[in-house]
């Protein structure tokens, strides 16, 4: 008999009305009917324990007071029947009688929780209204019922839900399930939410332990909690009547701060170098083309931009022809975009720029032209809306440090692949015959020319190389923000600017302006918004170059020019 | 040295094709739509845009193509003496907007009460007047001071003011900049008590526009033919030479600079009356850098030049705006391309090599 065993196993049951709640709205009537045919079989199998009329009566009054208490004590029986009430509140099925029973009306049938009988709904019944504020408490009651159930994740997801804000009403429940939970993940942010919940609490006692039972915790969500503790009302008195809690709450919150400002710290530095290895990857290539070779190139973002694009095709190649490798595209549009945007920059050196060296300024407006005509292309190409580009599933995600920074995995991955392209650049330029002949044409380029290099192939897979390191950047960048055609212009003033300030031809002042700047901005940002923040920046590069037209690392030397 | 400005010739041009274009509004509101010698509205207003563009690509040549310094900044200057009128023909809305307050409807929006101080006075006409010379001439000096003095010149030059474009576009981007945000100011109602929208009111807006352009060559003229023009010249072929020479370049290169940054202004608020918008976007790096295509096509170094070169790209724009709206870009582009390596003295110089060409034959 289908009653009988799920009476048994509790579990089961409530795991049922999850997946009616969980699902759709549309297929909310039909699950409910199944659920309520289900409960009926119950009710004949078994003497049911029904709920105290007692505590059912408030939600039929007018007292929003009282009838959020009821909600709770209601969700506080943790079983099955309070879970049938709950949800026929939230869907608007249940009725009051004008005598003040409280009736779950499906159909034309209606079932009294009280008395766990059915019976064709009475005549005279009306709608209980919900208002929001009610509508909120039987949600978050609802919630707290999924701390039963047999899903782990389930249960720890409603946990963490916990940690953004409970009530006094939900501590019992939330030490019911304290009480019977074992895995160690759950467990503490439970003792977490159950302190929580019990700062509301009348009993000072029960307030002081919940108050040092937090002085662990490190959630933001607690700091306005814990401060208006300290308030005074307007009659001179204390929010918090005791003084031992009060006392105990000074404590907790002088940690809370502190852990938070740890925390917070921490998050500028990781979110700052992250912005830094997006800038090096960004400027890098630049680094080369422009600090090595002086080619003001104003299309380098363009060359981003199809990097992101080549990891954008890579991706689409993979869906369809080999879904089963998806997770390895983006090592396969390592080499694509490298490639492609090498092919680019090499075309565009042999047709456009080799003709205008030594003429900077017509160089910036030739390439802004060629610029022009990529963006064109690719939004011909493309669309002109933004393409999506997924992460792998190795690289979503991230790690959670101290409770509650997550350091996404994107974001660190992509710290260490900007050091290992440096890296390379380095060993290229230092180690290899290609970057001995590249420091030579730079240093002087007559007398490279006389002891036999070519120094047209050179300056075409210097430029090349710079190219290409641009379209490495763009990998970068599709993986952490948007693509589309406009994605190189948003780049290009930044682009300059780190290796200005780095000082042109110094792959180690890149690095470090970089970094710098990144973190400079992160820091920033908290105290005077984004944008300013930017505008700050970009004054502080333009003072920095007045000072220091030579950038950070200037090579030392006695020339007028 | 010539003693007059121009030859006998180039004035007699300059002044019929001056005559020409101030017969345009004329003929529009002379003439009823549908006889032969009438001027559509639309045309005007083209023309009339095209002005301010051409003054604005005169005074970057003035910089560029005289001095050797290449602005990637001017369209800053541009937007700023479009804001600083703007201003004013924001307070001359006066309750007519759409909230019926006293202030801009972007204030009222913002829930702001009062005007912020720097929006103080603006409701008077010849307070932003100076305000359309002052703004872009402060911000320039000052600019130009530091970025002189410290001897930055070639592509940094053009760098740094580009990011300063940049960092402007974004500050003006805000809404709580004061400015409007990113639609700026718009929906203007009346100029000095005449209505913005009447043809009248255009077409005066139009021979305003026209004269200060004919003033600014001619001013223009006077400078680069002047003493002060030659060491200008001097500046842009050999810097370290006229400095061993005994002159201090930084002087004459900050007069020019903020001239031409005033010069630009000035068209800036000329434009926005009779486009009757100004937004942020004005100040995006790509808008300066067509500024530097107009006086590239036309010729620089020349003062014609530019004026020639704002009018045919920006006839071109408007032709394959409406012609071939997604081939432009790749047109621009190509105009850039081709300009730099091809016609390096634009269309001044190709015709001056034609005609040298004709006489040695």
């Amino acid at each position: 008999m289908p009653g009988r065993t799920a009476g048994r196993r509790p579990g089961f049951f409530l795991s049922a009305c999850i997946a009616m709640h969980a699902a759709p709205d549309k297929n909310m009537n039909l699950l409910y009917k199944l659920m309520a045919a289900l409960l009926l079989c119950l009710q004949a199998a078994l003497a049911h324990a029904a709920i105290d009329a007692a505590l059912l009566a408030p939600l039929a009054g007018d007292d929003p007071d009282a009838r959020i208490e009821a909600v709770g004590q209601i969700a506080a029986l943790a079983n099955d029947d309070a879970y049938k009430v709950l949800s026929a509140l939230k869907n608007d099925t249940l009725y009051a009688t004008p005598e003040g029973r409280v009736l779950v009306v499906d159909g034309d049938q209606a079932w009294d929780p009280a008395t766990g009988a059915s019976a064709p709904a009475p005549d005279g019944i009306d709608g209980i209204t919900v208002n929001n504020r009610l509508r909120g408490a039987v949600e978050g009651a609802m919630a707290g019922l999924r701390l039963f159930s047999k899903d782990r994740n389930e249960r720890l997801a409603a946990a963490r839900a916990l940690q953004k804000g409970t009530d006094a009403a939900q501590a019992p429940l939330i030490v019911k399930a304290l009480a019977q939970e074992t895995d160690a993940e759950i467990k503490p942010l439970l003792e977490m939410a159950a302190a929580t919940a019990n700062l509301q609490s009348p009993d000072p006692t029960v307030r002081r332990a919940a108050v040092i039972a937090l002085s662990d915790s490190s959630n933001a969500s607690l700091r306005p909690v814990l401060r208006q503790m300290l308030e005074k009302g307007t009659d001179g008195s204390y929010t918090e009547p005791d003084e031992s809690v009060r006392i105990a709450a000074v404590g907790t919150l002088q940690k809370l701060e502190r852990r938070l400002a740890f925390t917070e710290i921490v998050g500028n530095l990781f979110y700052g170098v992250s912005l830094g290895s997006v800038l090096l990857l960004a400027a890098l290539g630049l680094a080369i083309t422009f600090g090595l070779m002086g080619i003001i190139n104003m299309a380098h973002g363009e060359l981003l931009m199809i990097g992101a694009y080549a990891t954008y095709a890579c991706q689409l190649f993979f869906r369809k022809y080999l879904p089963g490798a998806l997770d390895a595209y983006l090592l396969v549009a390592l080499p694509v975009a490298f490639l492609a945007s090498a092919l680019v920059g090499i075309v565009l050196e042999r047709t456009v720029i080799r003709w205008l060296y030594g003429r900077p300024l017509e160089t910036l407006l030739a390439t802004w032209g060629i610029s022009l005509i990529l963006m064109q292309t690719v939004r011909s190409l493309f669309g002109a809306q933004n393409v999506e580009v997924a992460n792998p599933a190795w690289m979503s995600g991230g790690i959670t440090v101290l409770g509650s920074l997550v350091l996404s995995w994107n974001r660190i991955v992509i710290i260490f692949f900007s050091l290992a392209v440096v890296a390379v650049v380095w060993l290229i330029l230092n180690k290899t015959r290609l970057g001995l002949f590249v420091r030579a044409v730079t240093q002087n380029r007559r007398m490279a020319d006389c002891t036999g290099v070519s120094t047209g192939r050179v300056d075409m897979m210097t430029f090349g190389l710079g190219s290409g390191i641009a379209g490495l950047g763009g990998v970068a960048l599709s993986q952490l923000g948007n693509v589309g055609p406009d994605l190189g212009q948003s780049y290009i003033v930044d682009s300059f600017m780190v290796v200005v300030l780095g000082g042109v031809g110094q792959l180690a002042g890149t690095v470090i302006a970089a970094f710098g700047l990144g973190e400079i901005n992160k820091f920033l940002e908290p105290f005077s918004g984004a944008v300013l923040a930017k505008i700050a920046i970009l004054v502080f590069i333009i003072i920095f170059i007045q000072k220091r037209p030579q950038g950070l690392f200037a090579l030392k030397g006695r020339s007028v020019e | 040295m010539k003693t007059t400005l121009f030859s006998r010739p180039a004035w007699a041009g300059i002044l019929a094709c001056a005559l020409l274009l101030a017969l345009l509004p004329v003929f529009n509101l002379a003439f009823e739509p549908g006889h032969p010698l009438h001027v559509s509205s639309y045309m005007v207003a083209l023309i009339g845009k095209f002005m301010c563009y051409a003054m604005a690509a005169l005074a970057l040549d003035l910089v560029w193509g005289y001095t050797g310094i290449l602005s990637l900044g001017h369209g800053v200057f541009f937007a700023l003496g479009g804001y600083a009128h703007g201003m004013y023909l924001m307070r001359a809305i006066g309750r007519d907007g759409v909230y019926q307050s006293n202030l801009p409807d972007f204030m009222v929006f913002l829930d702001w009460k009062t005007y912020p101080w720097f929006w103080s006075m603006t409701d008077s006409f010849w307070y932003s007047m100076l305000l359309v010379v002052a703004v872009p001439g402060v911000l320039a000096f000052v600019f130009g001071y530091f970025a002189f003095r410290s001897r930055i010149k070639g592509v940094y030059f053009s760098i740094i003011t580009q990011a300063m474009t940049f960092a402007f576009m974004l500050l003006f981007f805000r809404n709580n900049t004061g400015f409007g945000g990113n639609n700026g100011f718009t929906d203007f109602k009346r100029i000095l008590g005449h209505a913005i929208t009447s043809p009248s009111t255009k077409a005066a807006l139009y021979l305003v526009t026209l004269g200060m352009l004919l003033g600014a060559l001619i001013l223009c003229r006077w400078i680069v033919r002047s003493k002060l023009g030659r060491v200008l010249q001097a500046v842009r072929d050999s810097e370290s030479r006229l400095m061993f020479i005994g002159y201090n370049p930084l002087w004459f290169k900050l007069f020019v600079w903020t001239l031409s940054a005033v010069l630009c202004g000035i068209a800036g608020a000329l434009y926005v009356p009779q486009v009757g918008i100004i937004n942020p976007s004005e100040m995006s790096p790509g808008n300066s850098i067509e500024m530097v295509i107009w006086a590239a096509v036309g010729g620089r170094g020349t003062l014609l030049g530019p004026i020639i070169g704002a009018f045919s790209v920006n006839g071109l724009k408007s032709w394959f705006t409406g012609a071939f709206p997604d081939l432009w870009l790749y047109a621009l582009g190509l105009l850039f391309i081709l300009v730099t390596l091809f016609m390096p003295q634009g269309i001044l110089g190709l015709a001056g090599k034609l005609r040298r060409q004709k006489e040695a034959a």
